[in-house]
């Protein structure tokens, strides 16, 4: 016992002598899990003092946990809605990192080539009112691939997902439909029985190992696991297989017009080459930090992020940030513990929430 | 009347069979539960697992160095607060009781022990880290020793009721005040099975997951002292089994072998050393 | 048992009076933290739940909607996922535990029957998350690829065996569940029945019984409060069980007619959304579930020990 005693003092007073040495926590999306965890580990390398420790726990536990105030900063696909933002002591804003493609990821034994999925045949789906494979929403996007005349197990996400957010962000805007009977948000209520997988982990791990199902994920995932996944029809009436490339291609309007605060939505966008399912994904830091050494450090991380941090993005599978943006970005950086003002208008959002 | 015999004796050896059937089933349970783990865990465990830390989801290798560490350092906390409250409760409630009011810490000692472990977690949530704005391994420790606390008493009194009244009667006989001969007589007399109840209780909380969920949380890195989130074993079993990545289900395995190897080693230490007996011959 | 001794005389007693007081404050100190820190916990769940409480009242058992989106929560579904999972996990486990106790109390001999009740006994020691690991990737696919398509081609019919066979659901949770609880079906069961006195097997036996008419007619009614004392307490572990549970029940928060189905529980509902919980509403409706689990094991567990400690010998069992 006196062992102990003496190592928990240790151990406690090395916290706290380490003067230079952070360790951060973080909370939030798994839909970009792969390369947050890859950037942490990377940046760790490069300054060992500093520790950001990122939970990957979903993007509603993210909002919940920095607004419960037990994390540093959040993490989050969905952009985070003005009500709550009011409900945060300390506003935060949101930082863009990369983007990324949600994928419909499958897994029908014997059929190796990708599939192609319309709108119309992803919105049946989901709404339960394709039922089959064999459907001919699919089978007509489909010629030369045998599909088999069995159900379409659905999978979704069962927690507060950004990843969801996505998805059913999508699924309103081209399917009226959907719009009216489900909508988009974080969390829904599923039409049909589907079935649930906690983070974007569960529902690839779902898939993996149930023959005949569908379900929705971040690109990293699908391909790390060896998993097929459909090209989307996108808007101008292309099937668009996900990849950084196509993407990017999403994301360059947006970028153009992106609002003041980050906040948007790149789903179903315009572009013959967009993979209509994209979208960025955010960090969501305070704008204020009682330690001053911490609001530095995080700071610093945030430079890198957006310079050398952006060229992981393309062998995980994410796309990197349009250029405009990481000037913007970088700006926006000055705001955190920082004399910049804030800019003069915020321009809406242009997200749906439920 | 020969006929209804020799149903009777169908049935009755039937019935004794199917008896033993299920008895070889239950014990095969844990021979088959036993041999998963060893077969999978010793093809993921090699010598970094001990001491390196775990990597990004998609990349092999790594360990649980960390995870390892975290959960003797909240054991080990949690054993510093739980194991003398629980002793000492004990031993009031065996040796200094009074009546009513120790009816009342029995009863009460009862109720924390049924907490499901979720709900102590959720506790130590509201208790610890909500207060301190922050997921911790004090958090974790203060969980676990609310788990620990009600089995150290409950088996400190009863074994400590065990010891024959002769030597307490002894012990006062030979001039001793009554402190002084709970702590020379009656305790050493027990000390084979409090310090049994002691080691079970104390494995029963490194393998407990559920209340570490929201109050140690997890970390990827080695936590620098007792106020940050940190990994232990069980989270981390969970986290990885539960993931699609085939070298985190590896892990998994790993992990599993090297808590119930933990687990199992002391319940079979304690047990063996219960087994023995009481020191002394009952009176 | 301290009994009033010749040292409570006067004059003796100066001399010992401030050891022993101190003594007894010291550990009358430590249990009343026991009861201090019991009345914290109650008190915080209460506090912590308030505002569900507040919102929803009593109709919060019986509603089944669970909508964080909305604010609207209900506990039914939970209510629905434990005990169905309890129940079914106990019809399993009840037979086979109490099965092999008659057998380790009635017809093993002494030493073979010890050692067997120690290896069983491990099994009540193995952590849960490893329940849960072997589950999912030993028991799950099992379940998937063989038991649960097996149990619709036959029994597909009834609501009970309709939907998909993932190999995750309330059925595969309740087997699992039921491995969980056999160890302590067999542990107080055993005891409860070796308790039972030689004279009532002989007389039974004399009177031209086979040993099972002696075991089923006599011995396991005269136990009969002690093995029911024994399923409650396989009741109460089933009723709090969350990690095992949670990684093969499926995470859904509704109630649906067939075992198959994905379901939750009180407990896995609150280990998969408390750390998604946001707002005023979500947090305390979660921890009003738990409040709910709370009460209900306390008073299964409470009848469990008034049965055992009737029954068996040394009053409360080493459990």
């Amino acid at each position: 016992m006196k062992k102990t005693l003496v190592a928990c003092g240790l151990f406690l007073a090395a916290g706290a002598s380490i003067a230079s040495a952070q360790s951060i926590t973080a909370a939030g999306a798994t839909f970009p899990a792969v390369i947050y965890q890859k950037w942490f580990d990377e940046y760790h390398k490069l300054h060992a003092g500093m520790q950001v420790n990122y939970q990957s726990l979903g993007s509603g536990a993210g909002i919940a946990q920095l607004t419960a105030g037990t994390v540093d900063f959040g993490a989050s696909d969905k952009p985070m809605s003005d009500a709550e933002l009011k409900a945060l002591k300390t506003p935060a804003l949101h930082f863009p990192t990369v983007m990324g493609a949600v994928v419909a990821t499958y897994n029908l034994p014997g059929v190796t080539k990708e599939l192609h999925l319309s709108p119309a045949a992803l919105a049946g789906i989901y709404l339960g009112a394709v039922t089959k494979w064999n459907d001919k929403l699919i089978t007509a996007d489909n010629p030369g691939v045998k599909l088999p005349n069995s159900e379409i197990i659905v999978v979704h996400r069962s927690d507060a997902s950004g990843t969801t957010f996505i998805w059913t962000d999508y699924l309103s805007k081209i399917s009226p439909d959907w719009q009216k009977k489900v909508g988009a948000g974080s969390a829904v209520s599923w039409p049909g029985t589907p079935v649930g997988g906690q983070g974007n982990e569960g529902v690839t791990g779902l898939v993996k190992q149930t023959p005949g199902s569908l379900g929705y994920v971040e690109l990293a995932f699908a391909v790390k696991n060896n998993l097929g996944y459909a090209s989307i029809k996108n808007a101008e009436g292309a099937f668009v297989k996900p990849s950084f490339e196509s993407v990017t291609e999403a994301a360059a309007g947006a970028a153009a017009s992106m609002p003041a605060d980050f906040r948007v939505s790149i789903t179903n966008a315009p572009g013959k080459g967009s993979y209509p399912i994209s979208s960025f994904t955010w960090l969501l830091i305070p704008n204020h930090f009682a330690d001053a050494a911490k609001s530095k450090a995080i700071k610093e991380f945030l430079q890198w992020m957006l310079t050398d941090g952006q060229k992981f993005a393309t062998e995980l599978y994410y796309a990197p940030l349009p250029k405009s943006v990481v000037t913007k970005e970088l700006a926006q950086i000055e705001r955190i513990d920082g004399t910049a003002p804030a800019p003069a208008k915020k321009t809406p959002a242009d997200t749906k929430r439920k | 009347m020969n006929k209804r015999l020799l149903w009777r004796k169908a049935v009755n050896g039937v019935m004794l069979t199917l008896t033993g059937v299920f008895t070889f089933f239950t014990v095969s349970c844990l021979f088959l539960i036993l041999g998963f783990l060893l077969y999978n865990g010793f093809r993921s465990l090699d010598w970094g697992f001990f001491y390196k830390l775990p990597l990004p989801p998609g990349e092999n290798g790594g360990g649980m160095g960390n995870a390892i560490v975290g959960s003797f350092e909240m054991v080990g906390l949690a054993g510093l607060i739980g194991l003398p409250v629980g002793f000492l409760a004990g031993v009031y409630l065996s040796e200094f009781e009074d009546r009513r009011y120790a009816s009342l810490i029995r009863y009460v000692a009862d109720l924390l022990n049924g907490i499901p472990s979720i709900v102590v977690g959720v506790l130590a949530w509201a208790l610890v880290v909500k207060p301190m704005q922050g997921y911790s391994a004090l958090a974790g420790s203060i969980a676990l020793s609310i788990m620990l606390i009600p089995i150290v008493t409950r088996q400190t009194e009863q074994f400590l009721r065990e010891v024959p009244q002769s030597l307490r009667e002894a012990g006062l006989a030979l001039g001793a005040s009554k402190w002084k001969m709970v702590a020379t007589v009656v305790v050493p007399a027990g000390s084979k099975g409090v310090m049994t109840g002691m080691i079970l209780g104390v494995a029963r909380i490194s393998g407990e997951s559920a209340p570490l969920l929201f109050t140690a949380l997890s970390n990827q890195f080695w936590a620098k002292g007792l106020l940050q989130p940190t990994a232990s074993l069980p989270v981390m079993i969970y986290t990885h089994a539960i993931s699609p990545f085939d070298d985190w289900n590896r892990q998994a395995w790993a992990a599993g072998l090297v808590l119930i190897g933990m687990v199992l080693t002391a319940n079979i230490l304690a047990r063996l050393v219960i087994a023995k007996g009481i020191s002394v011959p009952r009176g | 048992m301290a009994t009033p001794t010749v040292l409570e005389t006067p004059v003796i007693r100066s001399r010992t009076q401030t050891g022993d007081t101190l003594a007894r404050l010291v550990v009358l100190g430590f249990a009343t933290l026991i009861l201090l820190v019991s009345i914290l916990a109650v008190y915080e769940l209460w506090i912590a739940s308030g505002p569900a409480r507040e919102k929803f009242g009593l109709g919060f058992l019986v509603s089944t909607l669970w909508n964080p989106v909305t604010e609207q929560f209900g506990a039914l579904p939970f209510i629905y996922g434990t005990i169905v999972t309890s129940v079914l996990a106990l019809l399993i486990s009840v037979p086979l535990g109490v099965g092999a106790a008659i057998f380790l109390s009635e017809l093993a001999p002494a030493k073979v029957s010890d050692a067997l009740t120690f290896l069983i006994e491990l099994l009540a020691a193995i952590p849960s998350v490893i329940y849960g690991l072997l589950a999912i990737f030993v028991i799950v696919p099992m379940m998937r690829d063989y038991i649960e398509p097996f149990l619709k081609d036959t029994l597909g019919f009834l609501p009970l065996f309709k939907g998909y066979a993932l190999g995750v659901g309330l059925l595969t949770a309740s087997l699992v569940l039921s491995i969980m609880t056999v160890p302590f079906i067999i542990s107080v069961s055993r005891e409860s029945l070796l308790a039972v006195p030689r004279e009532q097997r002989e007389a039974a036996l004399a009177l031209g019984a086979t040993r099972w008419e002696t075991t089923w007619q006599v011995v396991v009614p005269y136990a009969k409060l002690g093995i029911s004392g024994s399923v409650f307490l396989g009741l109460a572990r089933a009723l709090g069980e969350t990690m095992a549970v949670t990684m093969v029940i499926g995470n859904e928060p509704a109630i649906h007619a067939s075992l198959l189905a994905s379901g939750s529980t009180i407990a896995t509902v609150i280990a998969a959304q408390f750390n998604d919980a946001s707002g005023k509403v979500y947090p305390a409706a979660l921890v009003e579930l738990g409040l709910v689990l709370f009460l209900l094991t306390v008073v299964i567990n409470a009848i469990a020990r008034l049965m055992i400690m009737a029954t068996t010998r040394k009053g409360s069992k080493r459990i």
